[in-house]
């Protein structure tokens, strides 16, 4: 494997997408990063200059919708998917800036 | 000798765009309804719903880049800003990074100093958050959504301004340009408007930028212009004492004129920007933009200009119309009706700027007719009214959009015109002030003065003065 993750780059990840990993995930998830940027210096090899940057996998753009409300009030529903609610709301735990 | 330095500031300005709906879903963009009436799968976040593109906001960003001398980006596309925080449910903000809709545009700005132009880096839309209320009873934060999902426009300008001053024109010119184009109400105090200030200081002379920090929380011109200034003083000392400024982003408290360090949300700097694989393109044709460009309204300066050749009211009363397009509107329907432009700039400039101070009340604020202003000034043109009582009636407009007519008939508020009772009333007035006829005819010819007023009196209010003034001359003078 040419790539090699650090043990700082695995930590660093997982703050970022929250996650917490035991000493064998951790080590596992070094050995697929690394395998996964092995992939990418491959795809790498192949010269790119004169192709276009693509930035969706469907040709399909321009896709609007009208700017007309139809959505009524749904809050009941919508709540239900609160772990917890409180006064019409999702209850969390306290977060302040 | 002490050092001199140099301010310098770009801004980071959001607007609410005035759409109907929010950005990526059909719920209603209302103000101030009940947490989380206004929501729906998309806006908040739940897994597998799909955004689609409000058109109007692509329109609005267009409106607002041709506006203030942009490049559109005709091939444009959306990004996705990812953080963790609970009033942005899809752990990620739906932004632009890579290529925003408008690029490199400026702003010309007028001082004491003169006129300038700001350099404008970029436009981007993206979506609002949603809002936390922190509950101390349970030691918790609530969440409403109805804010999710808000279109928003970020305005980035260049490092161009080198002083509040010069901020406060920007921000007030991006808000007319705005305000004019119809694409938000631009309030700073409501938060339709937000402005994150970026200072660093420097030497005058030096080329090279001083490291800045970002200033949130400014809700009103004046918090940023003491924010500006409390800033500018907390970096000279830093440097003078020999510290560092350190790059970072602050609150500002304006009850205490203080700003402290935001404790920086680890990592939180790295967003990890990636296309957004749920948005499609968004490529602008020329058709598109030529239309866009041929629905631009008339803006304030081209407004200015017609005023002064149309109407012929005063440069100043011009300035002050148009600085608000609520008012000029009023302005302009009313004369329509009417056609008296200086009368109607009068009660705008006069009694309309007196009760909008009066309530603490912006010219947006203003909810009365055209229609029942255009009447007052006939009431008061055919003299079926006189001044002072056209000012009570006009409070009553005012304050609750009253039809003059009918209430000045319903207050029998109408002019005594019949010439015969008001001479009889002024007969019993002078033959019971005896003294002020008496001085009137010695030559203190201001005398009168006082029998005007105590037949004003006796009228209620409800004569014409000049008759008063013409029929009491006759009797003093036989």
């Amino acid at each position: 494997m040419a790539n090699i993750i650090s043990d700082e780059t695995i930590e660093y990840v997982g703050i970022l997408a929250k996650l917490e990993l035991s000493p064998e995930e951790k080590e596992q998830a070094k050995k697929d990063m690394g395998s996964m940027l092995d992939y990418i210096d491959k795809l790498n090899e192949l010269d790119t200059s004169n192709v276009e940057p693509m930035s969706h996998v469907f040709p399909v753009q321009n896709v609007f919708r009208e700017d007309v409300v139809v959505n009524g009030d749904d809050r009941e529903n919508i709540l239900k998917n609160a772990p917890e609610q409180k006064d019409g709301s999702f209850q969390v735990p306290k977060t302040v800036e | 000798m002490s050092k001199q330095y140099e301010t310098v500031i770009g801004l980071e300005v959001h607007v609410e765009l005035a759409t109907k709906t929010k950005i990526f879903c059909s719920c209603s963009t209302e103000f101030g309804g009940a947490p989380n009436t206004h929501t729906c799968p998309v806006c908040t976040g739940m897994p597998g719903s799909l955004p689609v593109l409000n058109k109007q906001v692509v329109e609005y960003a267009i409106a607002v880049g041709l506006a203030t001398n942009c490049t559109i980006t005709q091939n444009c596309k959306f990004d996705r800003k990812n953080y963790f925080y609970p009033d942005n449910p899809q752990n990620y903000q739906i932004s632009q990074l890579y290529l925003p809709i408008c690029r490199n545009g400026s702003v010309e700005i007028e001082t004491e100093a003169g006129k300038k132009s700001i350099g404008i880096h970029e436009i981007h839309m993206e979506e609002d958050a949603g809002k936390l209320i922190h509950d101390d009873w349970d030691d918790c934060s609530l969440v409403d959504f109805n804010r999710s999902g808000v279109p928003l426009i970020e305005i980035v300008s260049e490092p161009d301004m080198r002083s509040a001053e010069e901020v406060i024109a920007y921000l007030d010119k991006l808000r007319l340009i705005i305000q004019y184009l119809g694409a938000s109400d631009c309030k700073l105090n409501e938060g339709s408007m937000r402005a994150d200030v970026n200072l660093s200081v420097r030497e005058v002379g030096a080329t090279e930028f001083g490291t800045r920090t970002e200033m949130k929380n400014l809700n009103s011109f004046k918090a940023i212009a003491r924010a500006i200034e409390a800033e500018r003083e907390r970096q000279i000392d830093l440097i003078e004492s020999g510290e560092q400024v350190i790059q970072e982003t602050r609150r500002w408290d304006d009850t205490k004129e203080y700003s402290y360090a935001m404790r920086s949300k680890e990592d939180a700097q790295d967003y990890r920007y990636f296309p957004d694989p749920d948005l499609v393109p968004v490529v602008i044709s020329d058709a598109w933009l030529e239309d866009i460009r041929s629905r631009q309204p008339e803006l304030r300066d081209e407004k200015m200009e017609r005023y002064a050749k149309e109407y012929g009211i005063p440069e100043y009363d011009i300035s002050i119309i148009t600085n608000s397009k609520h008012l000029a509107d009023i302005f302009e329907e009313t004369v329509a009706i009417c056609n008296n432009p200086k009368k109607v700039s009068n009660w705008l400039m006069v009694e309309t700027m007196r009760l909008l101070k009066e309530h603490d009340m912006d010219p947006e604020d203003i909810r009365f007719s055209p229609a029942n202003l255009a009447k007052l000034i006939h009431l008061t043109e055919t003299k079926a009214i006189n001044s002072s009582v056209a000012k009570e009636v006009f409070e009553q407009i005012f304050a609750e959009n009253i039809d003059p007519e009918q209430y000045v008939e319903e207050k029998g508020l109408k002019t005594v015109n019949d010439e015969g009772a008001l001479r009889s009333t002024i007969e019993k007035i002078v033959e019971a002030n005896p003294q002020s006829v008496e001085d009137y005819r010695n030559g203190k010819k201001k005398a009168i003065g006082f029998l005007v007023g105590q037949t004003m009196k006796e009228m209620k209010g409800k004569a014409d003065p000049g008759m008063i003034n013409q029929i009491l001359t006759e009797i003093l003078e036989q």
